[in-house]
């Protein structure tokens, strides 16, 4: 449900990262705040736990500048990716209009992903919205953790368990080094603009 | 997936016209600002601001504002329903020197009121209910 100005000519759109508990969504959103702390005005908000574990969401607005004549701002969420968070998982995803979901390439997290994506896909269907049309892409995460000898996933594992009904972009990425975090999110930018197109004109 | 999916627009499914924001603008204006609210913000569940008026001596970070402000009242609604309540009429936050009221407009908007010690919150409570009152008209037209 973005959210259209014709009086000041600004686009709010909202893009969420979702995906299971310590996949790396709040290190993809602190990686492009880190990256972009010049155009980006405000603070990064961080709700989490003690334990340093996202709670409710992580929120970082960010002004992409003008696209068809319209200042465009994307609002970036993360959601908890921990299971027992879904009645907050669902509320970050009102009115959302573009996902990334930031999978964690590591062997023993196979199922974590794919439990996840089916409750990304349960969650959407709440507000009446289908995974297989809302804009999507797909990030492989923590591919550096290769270097240090922990057992990955194949992308062609993740491809067949995630991505083969799907069909949508993917990057195999690291969030911890920022290798192909501003790919996905420009992607995912460019495909939620893409929808939003034929508001605009 | 079945047709009864409706995202093939991820759009809006309110349209305001220049002039109804024109009016809105108006209202915060007129019923807020001018009453001695610091801030009144019209935001959209997902968090989006529709409309702003402050009284030009306000700095605070309004994005970062209506996001928590949507998920805020969104968590304090489903509390209610498990407790069986339809709604908490009163959602009110009280600091040394700010304090933010909310108020539902409908089911889509919230209407999120900054003000200080020399507004009470009787006065502040009458004046928002008049504003949306006035905002629900501006819909109806």
């Amino acid at each position: 449900m973005a959210f259209v100005n014709m009086r000041t000519k600004e686009v709010q759109a909202k893009v969420v990262y979702y995906g299971p508990g310590r996949g790396g969504k709040t290190t993809n959103l602190e990686y492009i705040y880190k990256k972009f702390r010049d155009r980006i005005k405000s603070d990064m908000v961080s709700i989490k736990t003690h334990g340093d574990r996202t709670l409710f969401f992580d929120f970082l607005p960010f002004d992409i500048g003008k696209i068809m004549g319209y200042d465009v701002k994307i609002q970036l969420y993360t959601v908890p990716g921990q299971v027992k968070y879904d009645a907050t998982r669902r509320l970050v995803l009102k009115g959302v209009d573009g996902m990334v979901f930031v999978a964690d390439s590591q062997e023993e997290q196979r199922k974590k992903n794919i439990l996840s994506l089916k409750n990304l896909q349960e969650n959407l269907a709440t507000y009446k919205k289908s995974i297989f049309k809302i804009p999507l892409v797909l990030q492989y995460n923590k591919r550096d953790l290769e270097a240090q000898g922990i057992p990955l996933l194949s992308l062609e594992t993740m491809e067949k368990d995630l991505n083969s009904q799907l069909k949508v972009p993917f990057f195999p990425a690291s969030a911890a080094t920022g290798d192909n975090v501003v790919a996905t999110m420009k992607k995912i930018i460019s495909l939620t603009m893409t929808s939003l197109q034929s508001v605009l004109k | 997936m079945g047709s009864n999916y409706d995202d093939n627009v991820t759009f809006t499914d309110y349209t305001l016209s220049q002039e109804d924001l024109e009016r809105i603008e108006n209202v915060l204006d007129q019923d807020l600002v001018k009453s001695g609210v610091h801030s009144a913000l019209l935001i959209d569940m997902a968090g989006n601001i529709i409309a702003q008026r402050d009284n030009g001596r306000c700095e605070h970070d309004l994005y970062s504002l209506a996001a928590l402000a949507s998920a805020n009242f969104a968590a304090v609604d489903t509390m209610a329903k498990i407790v069986g309540e339809e709604e908490f009429s009163l959602l009110f936050h009280k600091g040394e020197n700010e304090n933010i009221h909310f108020s539902k407009v409908d089911n889509d908007f919230l209407l999120i009121t900054i003000f200080g010690k020399e507004v009470s919150l009787g006065l502040l409570r009458l004046k928002v209910a008049e504003a949306v009152d006035k905002i629900h008209k501006v819909w109806k037209h």
